[in-house]
């Protein structure tokens, strides 16, 4: 048991800190090493402008996209160089969050199943960073039961032609293309009538309006599809079988390892550190301190888990499920955390001015934004029906619309 | 990085596994449970065969000189079996003092005769209610004789010997505290048999009047050396906690799977599956602090301390939560003695103090951190 890299590790983490260490934007060093909970901004830059001339300088240096193949605009990295990239990259990485669905998602499942002219066109300007990617799969009525999308393709000759509604789209305001997955057969259960598609954002048709979140930020969209036509040219595996294929990017996204979620307890321990209450410091109370090493053993022990998985990949090895429970421990925790610390700052904790110096307004967002951490990239409680489901082995839900026919089953609005 | 156990310790874990669902089913541990022995000493004698009780004491001291990563995956499956044995005490308590503190002579006594099975040992600490403090110590030593009184002492009916923490000054300071073994089937001890949460592993009052005491370690090092064993004996303890949370998860999901009510499985049910994702989410993250624990451990790191303590805390909420939630799944089948659900219930509310509860150990870990943010 050890935390040292293999000699080949070694040499591979040298050449990624020299390379990282002559090309990154060190200008931006100092605003990208504060804690960020949520979205990062930049104060003078716009945060896409910045990840865009980052991203295409490691597109020249081969560091973009690197576990990809070297013909599609990566190096053909093993999956252990490439979390020994995002180490050294270090804080840097923050920028490529504008990327990272389109890395994470969208490409695999064009590498999978798009056609060697579309991997060829469109998989090394996804890694340059000179097209952006979203990804349309929520609707307003299909969110963790997302196989109960009601957005319809249409076959029209040798095109689709497509009209509904997708919601939550991260990024959609300033993406180029879209991965979107519609119903092509409402005559057949839920799951067996999906299709994906690949779709310029530009598309006539395709309306973007952004929503307006309870924490009153704007980093999410409805996308609205008019008779927007697709070639079917863009079509991602059969028709039909859109539901498999997009478990394919789902699966894909868990195999990314090494995106440490924030958790709050660095911040945390930090305030309680410096706050003094009426009887001393907060962190001398034994209150305060209880709480604090709980969450501070759920942070240790998340990272931990995230280094067995590390060492599975050193291995060559798939990682386990226990990584299935970042989101779900740290997601709470944020919350958690953002509250307490506002009780510890008495009334005053109703203040949500910023003041720097004080950390003043930190907690206070935490707080407004944490809610979102529960919901996005799937509900605690569909989490937890995965680890049980996938991991403990328990039976599944008892499903009453498996095997009807989409158009039969019931919904409120029909 | 290679944050796993080898191949090799993997083959011993399951070697172990093997040994004690053989020699220590439920049934094995509800014997001790019910009264009919203080602790299992055929299992006992078969841990020393195995080579199991010496995996960590060097070969020139009786053991098998493999050890404290080869310990942890032992310790495991002793959790994973709530095995009826005086282990923790012996292994982790007694034997680390020992290897840390004793002299040439006291080593050579006493670990061949631990890792043979011949001796058990214990830690003296406690003296009532309280956690481990220099202040709560009141057994005085003088002149080569201890005075006091111990309880709770885990396995004191049944040890042969005893790492005594005795008070030598009064100056306020940890170095009024010296350590001291004893031999206690010597002279000069009463040993009385305490009812405890968990009888499986006894708990003993020991009072000890003119006794003579051979001193451990350095005179002013005495609380130094037992903040060490403390650290030590956490993560081996983290180990057991671990076995025993996974072991309570397997029986009520298993118990999940099987029962049928409203005419399904019960474990289909949300509020159901979601308290077993819950339970796998402790467990989960108490095995990721005890593997850094068990790290820090076997390279004796500066990083222990603060490890010692993260594992601690994580192992102990998370088998606390598994116990309590198997019951929890069970219903009232849970409730009764006939299930095995309140053995791990029993032993897992026990381990939370034995070493000092939970609320010190958050304490240790907050100290730690400051003072490893200071430097």
């Amino acid at each position: 048991m050890n935390f040292d890299d293999t000699p080949q590790e070694a040499a591979f983490r040298e050449t990624a800190r020299k390379w990282a260490d002559a090309n990154a934007p060190k200008e931006f060093l100092a605003e990208l090493s504060k804690s960020s909970l949520g979205r990062i901004r930049l104060a003078q830059h716009d945060i896409v402008d910045v990840g865009k001339a980052w991203q295409k300088k490691k597109a020249e240096g081969n560091w973009a996209c690197l576990h990809w193949p070297k013909e599609y605009g990566g190096r053909g990295a093993t999956p252990i160089e490439r979390v020994i990239w995002q180490q050294e990259e270090g804080v840097y990485g923050k920028l490529t969050q504008p990327f990272q669905i389109g890395e994470g998602m969208c490409g695999p499942t064009v590498m999978a199943f798009g056609s060697e002219d579309a991997k060829r066109r469109h998989l090394p300007k996804l890694a340059a960073g000179e097209e952006i990617w979203c990804q349309l799969f929520s609707e307003p009525s299909a969110g963790s039961d997302v196989a109960g999308l009601r957005t319809r393709a249409e076959k029209k000759g040798d095109n689709w032609v497509v009209n509904g509604q997708k919601i939550w789209t991260s990024g959609a305001h300033y993406s180029d293309y879209g991965l979107l997955i519609a119903r092509t057969d409402p005559n057949v259960p839920k799951h067996k009538g999906l299709t994906m598609f690949f779709l310029d954002m530009k598309s006539p048709g395709v309306e973007v309006r952004p929503i307006k979140q309870a924490n009153g930020m704007q980093e999410f969209n409805e996308v609205y599809f008019t008779d927007v036509v697709i070639p079917d040219s863009q079509r991602l595996g059969a028709v039909g079988e859109g539901w498999s294929v997009s478990l394919t990017t789902l699966m894909n996204e868990r195999m990314s390892i090494g995106s440490r979620l924030a958790t709050g307890v660095p911040e945390m321990f930090e305030f309680c550190s410096n706050l003094m209450l009426e009887d001393g410091l907060a962190i001398d109370d034994p209150a305060v301190r209880s709480k604090l090493a709980s969450w501070a053993v759920k942070s240790s022990g998340l990272k931990y888990t995230s280094y067995r998985a590390i060492s599975a990949l050193s291995k060559g090895d798939r990682p386990g499920p226990e990584n299935s429970i970042g989101k779900l421990v740290s997601g709470m925790m944020l919350q958690d955390i953002a509250t307490y610390a506002m009780d510890l700052q008495g009334a005053a904790g109703v203040l949500t001015g910023v003041d720097e110096e004080t950390v003043q307004g930190q907690f206070q967002q935490m707080l407004l934004s944490s809610p979102s951490m529960r919901i996005a990239g799937g509900t605690d409680e569909i989490l937890r029906n995965i680890i049980a489901e996938r991991v403990l082995g328990l039976p599944g839900d008892i499903r009453v619309d498996k095997d009807v026919p989409y158009n039969k089953i019931p919904t409120k609005g029909r | 990085m290679n944050f796993d156990f080898s191949d090799d310790q993997k083959q011993l874990r399951d070697q172990a596994r093997k040994f004690l669902t053989e020699k220590c089913s439920p049934k094995a541990v509800r014997a001790i449970l019910d009264g009919k022995a203080p602790y299992d000493k055929a299992l006992w004698k078969g841990l020393a065969e195995m080579g199991f009780l010496g995996v960590a004491i060097p070969e020139d001291f009786g053991g098998a000189g493999a050890g404290h990563l080869e310990l942890c995956v032992i310790a495991e499956e002793m959790g994973r079996a709530n095995a009826p044995v005086p282990f923790s005490s012996t292994v982790y308590l007694a034997a680390e003092a020992l290897l840390i503190a004793g002299s040439d002579s006291q080593k050579k006594k006493w670990l061949p005769a631990i890792a043979s099975g011949e001796a058990i040992g214990t830690l003296a600490l406690f003296e009532g209610k309280g956690n481990p403090s220099p202040k709560n110590i009141k057994l005085t030593a003088a002149n080569g004789v201890l005075n006091g009184v111990k309880k709770p002492v885990a396995d004191g009916a049944i040890a042969d010997f005893a790492v005594v923490a005795a008070r030598t000054g009064s100056s306020g300071r940890d170095g009024d505290i010296a350590l001291f073994i004893v031999d206690l089937k010597g002279g000069g001890v009463e040993v009385k048999n305490l009812t405890n949460l968990d009888p499986t592993r006894g708990q003993a009052e020991i009072t000890f009047r003119d006794c003579k005491a051979e001193p451990l370690g350095a005179a002013g090092e005495g609380w130094s050396i037992l903040t060490q064993v403390l650290d030590r004996a956490a993560v081996l303890c983290a180990f057991e906690q671990v076995g025993g949370s996974d072991r309570a998860l397997e029986m009520g999901r298993d118990y999940a799977l099987d029962r049928i009510a409203f005419g399904r499985q019960i474990g289909s049910f949300q509020a159901v599956k979601h308290m077993l994702a819950d339970m796998y989410v402790s467990a989960t993250l108490a095995r990721s602090n005890s593997y850094y624990g068990a790290w820090a451990l076997s390279t004796n790191a500066g990083e222990l301390p603060e490890a010692a303590a993260a594992a601690r805390i994580s192992a102990t909420q998370a088998f606390q939560h598994c116990a309590k939630n198997n019951i929890q799944v069970h219903g009232g089948m849970g409730f009764t003695w006939e299930f095995d659900c309140h053995m791990y219930y029993r032993r897992a509310n026990a381990m939370a103090l034995g070493l000092g509860s939970l609320s010190y150990w958050e304490d240790q870990l907050i100290d730690r951190m400051r003072k490893k943010n200071a430097a």
